[in-house]
């Protein structure tokens, strides 16, 4: 370790302003202070001298580590579910399945990153910055919440759209008003409509290398929200295999990467909240909200909107929902900040998926669109927040003046 | 004894409890701290006085290098108010005036010497009305001690009313001297009480005495209480920074716009018990030599300003690593070389590894136990009860992302990130809406040391409170 250090310490100075690379200083710093702990100490006064360790790196990678396991069994239900779909037995393959989903995602993984560190790095350079590190998380997100076998290059396009116009001209991580994961999904949704829904694009019908048995030409099948928005109860899967409650529990069924397992996004989440990273206000607030807009939507439920007859639980086991409850809403810097505006933020979000899904024939899953919706809200719900406090300020100072 | 029972039924103590905050254990505490400040011989040497750490103090000298000085005699001057002075702590030759930027004066600097014996003047704070005995103790040095909310500066030239006082008995930073701990006898009571009955001539409000709940000086206290006018016992349970003004204020009254109030710690109201008994008052404190670089922690007695080198004198470790002596506790202390001296509020010294040396592989992904965290995502440091931290930021300097870190750690009825951004923007009416006048720099300490995006919390307060007040001045 110690030859690793010295051999940083040699090549350093070709990175400082007037050495041959200094336009790769902030790369180099980068990757500097994730290898090393910067040595930088506090000032001298008006501080604190001491520091806790926790810092941006350590938290986005607990971010990171809740989401592998949802990554993972993303990766081998991709595998599950070509293999149902080419007419095979899945069970048996484990090992088959899940390299064929790495197979599948590693592009999109790569360019997701390739994409959006690019931009990342270009843009601390030209400010001369340190490198942030919110485009860890949203790098792996975004493959997780694509359809499988979306195209490389509309990935690339969308990466860069929302990592530009969503979060750097608003002065990069920290300062976004939308999360920038869920700006690339609804770019695609808007601008590439038939290969973000519909019927064939939630299984991975390709062999990625020439990896993986083949499907016949044509074939279709419809997530178990788009089966229920066409009125059809009993949801079957790839092969019209029937999808149990358990099933869906687990997530073994058509749908985007991360989304299909709301066990192991519940593992994600229980990781989240043990390690104080997200807002378990916000997370058991949108389940809370998604709840009762599914509670009441049931009472109310009409043929004409076939999506208010499910129970209200399975809003939460089907499509984005869960996801969005742990990974998406929870960001804490397009969510609310104040810890009362979080409750009211968490609420809405799950009220406003499940009212998209149930009364918008038009939009099977509602879950993105509600956490958009509530990101621009966030900042409303702060300010009467904070003006409540501001008003508890000056009741009292007119009080003291009586 | 029956008589204190009584008095303490008629006069029960405020009880108030601090739920937020922390209780940050570090390695280099002093073992049995009660034994251990009996007895001490004084420490002696260079002391300096550093004007920088009076806030809203501009000094200025017509004092010379090489004048003979006696303890207690004024020094510097304020020019924003002509009165206030800061005190020659010992008697001896002024050293040097060092200066800086633009002539500033960065600090006096006085070495022990022979001098004739200053005059003796006693009853000065008799029967004195409030300008009065404000002129007097601005003339003594003892109101620049004073710190006055808002904007967390020295007393304000022409106030000699404030709206309440605080005086703060105890100290809940890491590793602190507890000033309580080091004072005993019947004359320090005698001399407390002497020093609230002319501080509450400050205020038409109340003088409250903070102490340690369940300590043995909340018993003395009482009885103060109860033989005094206008005087409340504040009895605090909670952990750090329940010793500070700031909470105590916003437990009891919390400021607001157009009012003032002053805080003081136990040493100068003792020293303002003794200048009315005695016409002068002795310069001496307590002082901790603590942290994890000091061979063997101890008490030493030390007058206001000590140098450092003659306080700490070869009982540092003599390891090669980089080391940080920091002139007060880990959170709020001024950074000092071992050529530094003691600042105020001249209680503690605090020497732990700088840090700048070490290299560290992949610190982020660290999960040692030794790693210093309060926050849950190091879960061995999480069950770890004493730390030894060194100076480093342990991370890069971020925008603000996540939320709620700075609430938990202050207990106020105030939304400091907001605050923060108000002060950052630097909007005036957005800082008076979120009560900029309840705070100082030191309440947001510990907020500075849980903050995952590393920002300077306390220097940006500084820096607000020191717009604020010039803009609306």
């Amino acid at each position: 370790m110690a030859r690793l250090r010295q051999y940083l310490d040699k090549i350093k100075p070709q990175f400082e302003p007037g050495g041959r690379f200094q336009a790769l200083h902030s790369v180099f710093d980068g990757f500097e202070t994730f290898l090393y702990s910067p040595r930088t100490t506090s000032a001298a006064r008006y501080t604190t001298h001491i520091h806790d360790s926790i810092d941006s790196k350590r938290t986005m990678t607990i971010v990171i580590m809740a989401l592998l396991p949802c990554f993972v069994f993303g990766m081998y239900n991709i595998g599950y579910q070509h293999w149902l779909a080419a007419g095979l037995e899945p069970s048996g393959h484990f090992w088959e399945e899940l390299f064929y989903g790495f197979l599948t995602v590693l592009p999109r993984l790569v360019v997701s990153y390739v994409v959006g560190l690019g931009i990342e790095f270009i843009v601390a350079q030209k400010k001369h910055e340190e490198i942030q590190e919110g485009f860890l998380v949203t790098g792996i997100l975004i493959p997780m919440i694509c359809p499988p076998e979306i195209s490389l290059w509309m990935l690339a396009v969308a990466t860069a759209f929302s990592v530009i116009f969503a979060k750097e001209v608003f002065g990069g991580t920290g300062y976004n008003l939308l999360n920038v994961a869920l700006v690339t999904r609804a770019f695609l949704f808007f601008a590439y409509p038939a290969h973000m829904s519909g019927d064939k694009v939630f299984v991975a019908t390709g062999q990625p290398f020439g990896f993986g048995p083949a499907v016949p030409d044509g074939f279709t099948c419809a997530t178990p929200l788009g089966q229920i928005s066409q009125g059809t109860f009993d949801i079957t899967g790839v092969g019209s295999h029937a999808i149990s409650t358990w099933d869906a529990f687990l997530g073994l069924m058509p749908g985007c990467m991360g989304e299909t397992s709301t066990l192991f996004i519940l593992v994600g989440g229980l990781l989240l909240m043990l390690a104080g990273i997200a807002s378990w206000r916000v997370m058991l607030t949108v389940f809370a909200g998604a709840l009762c807009m599914g509670w009441v939507a049931n009472i109310f439920a009409t043929p004409t909107y076939p999506m208010a007859s499910v129970e209200p639980f399975q809003q939460l086991l089907y499509g984005g929902l869960a996801f969005a409850a742990v990974f998406m809403a929870t960001d804490p810097v397009t969510s609310a900040r104040t810890s009362k505006g979080k409750y009211i933020y968490g609420f809405l979000t799950g009220v406003v998926a499940v009212l998209i899904r149930t009364y918008n024939n038009g939009y099977p899953e509602g879950a993105m669109l509600a956490v958009l919706l509530m990101n621009c809200f966030a900042p409303l719900i702060d300010w009467c927040i904070v003006e409540a406090n501001a008003r508890r300020r000056l009741a009292r100072l007119v009080r003291s003046q009586k | 004894m029956h008589n204190n029972i009584h008095n303490t039924l008629n006069f029960p103590a405020m009880d108030i409890k601090i739920k937020k905050g922390l209780d940050l254990k570090l390695v280099g505490g002093i073992e049995n701290p009660k034994n251990a400040c009996a007895g001490l011989k004084a420490v002696e040497g260079v002391c300096a006085l550093c004007p920088e750490d009076f806030p809203g103090f501009k000094p200025k000298t017509s004092i010379k290098e090489g004048t003979l000085v006696n303890a207690g005699d004024a020094v510097l001057y304020n020019k924003d108010y002509e009165t206030m002075a800061l005190a020659s702590p010992i008697d001896g030759k002024v050293r040097a005036v060092v200066r800086g930027d633009r002539r500033r004066i960065l600090r006096v600097e006085i070495e022990p010497a022979k001098v004739d014996p200053a005059t003796e003047q006693t009853g000065i704070l008799d029967n004195a009305d409030a300008q009065a005995t404000v002129d007097v103790l601005a003339s003594k040095g003892l109101l620049a001690r004073f710190r006055e909310r808002p904007y967390d500066v020295v007393p304000t030239a022409g106030v000699c009313k404030v709206r309440d006082i605080y005086v703060i008995c105890f100290d809940s930073a890491p590793l602190a001297v507890d000033p309580a701990e080091c004072v005993e006898g019947t004359e320090v009571e005698k001399r407390l009480a002497g020093g609230l009955e002319i501080l509450s001539r400050l205020t038409d409000g109340k003088v409250y005495l903070a102490v340690r709940a369940g300590s043995s000086f909340a018993a003395i206290a009482e009885r103060i209480a109860a033989g005094g006018k206008g005087i409340e016992v504040l009895s605090v349970a909670g952990l750090y920074p329940s010793s500070l003004p700031g909470s105590l204020i916003s437990a009891t009254a919390p400021l607001n716009k157009g009012e003032r109030v002053w805080s003081l710690d136990l040493t100068t109201a003792l020293r303002i018990g003794e200048l009315k008994a005695c016409g002068h008052y002795s310069f001496e404190n307590t002082v901790a030599v603590v942290g994890y670089e000091v061979e063997k922690p101890f008490y030493a007695k030390a007058c206001d300003g000590m140098s450092i080198k003659a306080l700490v004198n070869g009982h540092l470790k003599k390891s090669p690593e980089h080391k940080r002596i920091i002139s007060g506790n880990v959170f709020t202390g001024v950074s000092e070389s071992e050529d530094g001296y003691l600042r105020f509020p001249y209680r503690q010294l605090t020497i732990i590894p700088e840090g700048d040396d070490k290299d560290e592989f992949m610190g982020w992904a660290s999960l040692a136990p030794s790693k210093v965290s309060v926050n849950r995502s190091f879960p061995l440091s999480f069950m770890r009860k004493i730390f030894n931290p060194d100076a480093r930021l342990n991370g890069g300097r971020r925008a603000m992302i996540m939320s709620g870190e700075y609430e938990r750690y202050i207990p106020m009825d105030i939304l400091p990130e907001y605050l923060i951004k108000a002060i950052l923007a630097k909007d005036v009416e957005g800082m008076e809406k979120l009560g900029i006048y309840e705070v100082a720099p030191e309440d947001f300490a510990l907020a500075e040391f849980a903050d995952t995006s590393k920002l300077p919390l306390q220097q940006i307060v500084r820096d607000g409170l020191d717009y604020l007040r010039k803009e609306l001045e």
